[in-house]
């Protein structure tokens, strides 16, 4: 009884490890940090499935194996009030997997919050009902815009702010979050790795628009960045200088 | 007609009702003319007053106070239990101090408001059936989200586990009654007022309150005047979760028949005990969090305005003080009911028994040390991240403890797998999920992506709906005949729990994978990538909204016509099932004496209570019953 349901318990996690694993959970990879998330989610799945696997199949067996036949309906089981052994192993099993996954979970995040090295470039990125604004100080002069952009491969750090309520300025593809608080300032700095357009989501509800508070960044070569931001810190100071 | 007025009842307290609006527009009226502001009349502060007053008018004219009046102005009082147990169904919709009563009201009332709380649902899930705008416009959108998780979290299944528990808990300990019967009645009758506060809010200028359950500031400062309505009915809501989980602490700690030691105890007890503590230690926070909201909305204070030296971040810490602890007091109570079912069905001892009892209270104390869990994006210190992280994965040890011990429960026992059972396993199935995600959820680096998406949808329906509302059907199911004396139609029930299981998984899985994907929680239109999933959650939530309605028949039908029940028809151990189904009014003719423990399934000859049974030295039944109306 034992092996063949230790085998069960085997075989049916490493069936659903295989499905958990084939099936594509995040958007694109699109900042440095994204990998280390999606390998972390990785572990996560192949610690809980074997967990889930366990406890539903103890559970279906006992059902099957012990129902209740014509006949038993007067019967009790055996009074069996319980077993220090076993209630000492699962204390401390799921002790040593939830020390082993926090430890993980703790070095991956001082190194995703860890501070930019000086000189990094900055963008302020503001939130207001029900929009986006980024400012960013560029050769040409500073860019503002509705839009991002940003070059790849290069670190940036995100300075957030909001005037009227929070807002939570997520880029799905980059892995990070961090709400816009009125009153202090936020941040968190990636370096983008991909080059392409990706969807800025605000995560925070904000009021009647909130769903419609997206807009987008786009990553460019370095050499286009440059061009595109000269073009943008033109314009910007078309419009400040006709103020 | 005048001396109906002067009696307790519903025509004193429409009286009241209107006398108590008069009060409100005269005290509005005064101030503002005392203190020179114009215009004298200002609806909103009127509105602001009313919200706040009214309702304990109602009370008073409804006869909650009546006899604490009468005995605080040194008038006779006569303890003629007029107003105790029901002989008709008139009877329910009076102030009664019965706690069998007050649990049934309990329990009608709040599943009337999971059935409102439901339709809401249904209705979201309508408006996303498709990107775009189909039904209703963001506003409203935003207002059925915030009332639908309000009503289920404050009116549904916090007060339905009270109820349940105010029916059995008492009888399970020996007791003839809740310790503060009249306090009892209070606490049930301002649960339908915060209720319809709630429900009210539809009717307000600007739409109901919108800035979800967790009314951030500053958006629920900003918010038009509905969001009053959320700040103030959850005054009315916590203030009766706080009176009963102090008469459940006063009756399971004084109330216990003699032999009725702590490790005697139900588990159903010790959770109510356990859920008792939270309760009162915790609820205060969200009324202080709410009454700055008000203060700031109404008064100008700044408790959250920066410009004025205010903190936005505090909102969210006293807010998650009370409001992850809650995420206890709506499981705690399941829990008891869990190990209730699974030894009675499955003829075993619950395992472990003392280990289920101490992890419950393991899971109270660290319950306080987890709050910062829902602000890792919040802007908070970072520091406070790792910290929260370690607390939060360690209550993982003793939730595990008690789905291991509820297993080994299960394993070599003679198992019925009858509806409450099915529940009661499909239960411990579910919550593993929602269990496993809520430690993904603790691992800070995943929950910066996943913060404020659809998977955290997934995770907390995944713990209230396959966790608590799974519990909650195999509790009612399970002492429906104790209750009404009547057996339900078995066939329906196991129908309502296949059709429900299977439903419940289609609509909340999908949301796991939609959220990580990067679709965010509390909108009302997404991004065209998402619109197969939200189809398919879309339909699934609608047979699972229906599927409820095959409850409702059974509970309906079988209470009228249904089958006689046995007083024990599971051939149970504990005490409720010793008396008559439904117990007689005062529960017990002579006070039981408890000899054994709960569960002594399978030990031959084993019997945890003496009830009924007039021997030598029992405590008289009189007694126990003066002592239960002081
Ligand atoms: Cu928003
Ligand atoms: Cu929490």
């Amino acid at each position: 009884m034992w092996v063949s349901l230790a085998a069960i318990i085997v075989v049916a996690s490493a069936i659903g490890i295989g499905i958990m694993l084939a099936i594509s959970w995040f958007p694109a990879q699109g900042s440095n940090v994204a990998p280390k998330i999606d390998t972390f989610w990785n572990v996560l799945i192949v610690v809980s499935v074997p967990i889930f696997v366990s406890v539903v199949t103890m559970m279906l067996f006992s059902i099957w194996r012990w129902r209740q036949r014509p006949g038993e309906e007067g019967l009790d089981g055996p009074p069996i009030h319980g077993s220090t052994k076993l209630e000492v192993i699962w204390t401390i099993i799921p002790t040593i997997i939830i020390a082993a996954l926090s430890t993980y979970a703790a070095i991956l995040l001082l190194d995703i919050q860890a501070a930019p090295a000086k000189g990094t470039r900055v963008v302020n990125v503001n939130g207001i009902q029900f929009a986006w604004n980024f400012e960013t100080k560029t050769d040409a002069g500073p860019v503002k815009s509705n839009l991002l952009y940003l070059p790849v491969n290069e670190p940036v750090t995100f300075d957030i702010r909001s005037k009227d309520v929070i807002h939570a300025f997520w880029v799905p593809a980059f892995r990070m979050q961090v709400d816009a608080v009125p009153g202090i300032t936020t941040s968190y700095s990636l370096t983008p790795t991909k080059v392409g357009s990706f969807d800025i989501v605000c995560a925070e509800l904000c009021g009647l628009g909130h769903a419609y508070m997206r807009s987008t960044v786009t990553v460019l070569p370095p050499a286009r960045y440059k061009a595109v931001m000269a073009g943008l810190a033109h314009a910007s100071a078309a419009v400040g200088g006709s103020k | 007609m005048a001396s109906k007025i002067r009696q307790a009842g519903w025509y004193r307290a429409l009286a009241f009702t209107i006398l108590g609006i008069a009060v409100c527009i005269g005290l509005s009226t005064g101030l503002r003319a005392a203190f020179g502001l114009n215009p004298v009349y200002d609806g909103t502060a009127v509105l602001q007053i009313s919200l706040l007053m009214v309702p304990i008018f109602f009370l008073g004219g409804i006869g909650c106070f009546d006899y604490w009046l009468r005995w605080a102005s040194g008038r006779k009082v006569v303890d003629d239990h007029a107003d105790h147990g029901a002989k008709s169904w008139k009877d329910y919709f009076k102030v009664n101090t019965d706690h069998k009563v007050i649990g049934i009201q309990y329990i009608c009332v709040s599943f009337f408001f999971m059935f409102v709380g439901g339709l809401m649902a249904m209705l979201v899930r309508a408006e996303l059936a498709a990107p775009g705008r189909q039904f209703v416009d963001p506003n409203t959108y935003n207002g059925l989200f915030s009332v639908h998780a309000t009503l289920l979290i404050f009116l549904f299944v916090i007060p339905v586990f009270a109820g349940i528990a105010n029916y059995v808990l008492p009888l399970m300990i020996g007791a003839p009654d809740m310790a503060f019967p009249r306090l009892n009645a209070l606490s049930f009758w301002m649960l339908p007022l915060a209720g319809v506060m709630m429900l009210l809010s539809f009717l307000a200028p600007g739409g109901s309150f919108a800035a979800g359950w967790t009314a951030y500031a500053p958006l629920s400062v900003d918010a038009p005047i509905g969001q009053a309505f959320f700040t103030i009915a959850v005054q009315f809501a916590g203030a009766s979760s706080i009176a009963t989980a102090l008469n459940f602490l006063v009756t399971i700690i004084t109330m216990r028949a003699p032999g009725m030691t702590f490790f005697r105890m139900p588990l159903l007890v010790w959770a109510n005990f356990s859920t008792s503590l939270l309760v009162v230690i915790a609820t205060p926070f969200i009324a202080a969090s709410q009454f700055m909201v008000l203060l700031d909305r109404a008064l100008g204070f700044n408790f959250f305005n920066p410009a004025g030296g205010g903190d936005v971040l505090m909102y969210q810490h006293v807010f998650w003080f009370y409001s992850h602890p809650a995420v206890y007091i709506m499981m705690l109570p399941g829990f008891g009911i869990i190990s209730e079912v699974l030894a009675t069905r499955a003829r075993k001892p619950v395992f472990g028994y003392r280990m289920m009892a101490f992890s419950l209270l393991a899971i109270v104390l660290l319950g306080f040390t987890v709050w910062a869990h829902h602000m890792f994006v919040s802007g908070m210190p970072n520091w406070v991240r790792i910290p929260m992280m370690a607390t939060t994965a360690i209550i993982a040890i003793p939730t595990g403890i008690k789905i291991f011990s509820w297993v080994a429960t299960l394993w070599r026992g003679v198992l019925k797998m009858d509806t409450p059972m099915l529940w009661a396993t499909g239960f411990i199935a579910m919550f593993t999920l929602g269990g496993i995600s809520g430690v993904m959820l603790a691992m800070v680096p995943l929950d910066i992506h996943v913060s404020d998406t659809y998977f955290i949808v997934a995770h907390i329906h995944y713990v209230l709906f396959g966790g608590s509302l799974f519990t909650i059907f195999a509790g009612i199911y399970f002492w429906f005949p104790k209750m009404t004396g009547r057996m339900f139609n078995e066939k329906l029930g196991k129908i309502h729990f296949w059709l429900t299981f299977v439903f419940f998984n289609l609509t909340f899985a999908p949301m796991h994978l939609i959220g990580v994907q990067g679709m965010p929680r509390r909108v009302s239109d997404y991004a065209e990538q998402f619109a197969t999933w939200n189809m398919i959650i879309s339909i699934s939530s609608f047979i699972l909204g229906l599927s409820s309605l095959l409850f409702l028949y059974n509970m309906v039908a079988s209470w009228r016509s249904g089958p006689k029940a046995s007083s024990n028809p599971w051939n149970s151990l504990t005490i409720e099932w010793q008396v008559s189904s439904p117990p007689p009014i005062f529960n017990f003719d002579t006070i039981p004496s408890v000899v054994g423990g709960p569960y002594e399934y399978g030990v031959p000859g084993a019997v945890h209570a003496i009830v009924g049974d007039p021997a030598k030295d029992l405590v008289p039944a009189g007694a126990g019953a003066t002592e239960g109306h002081s």
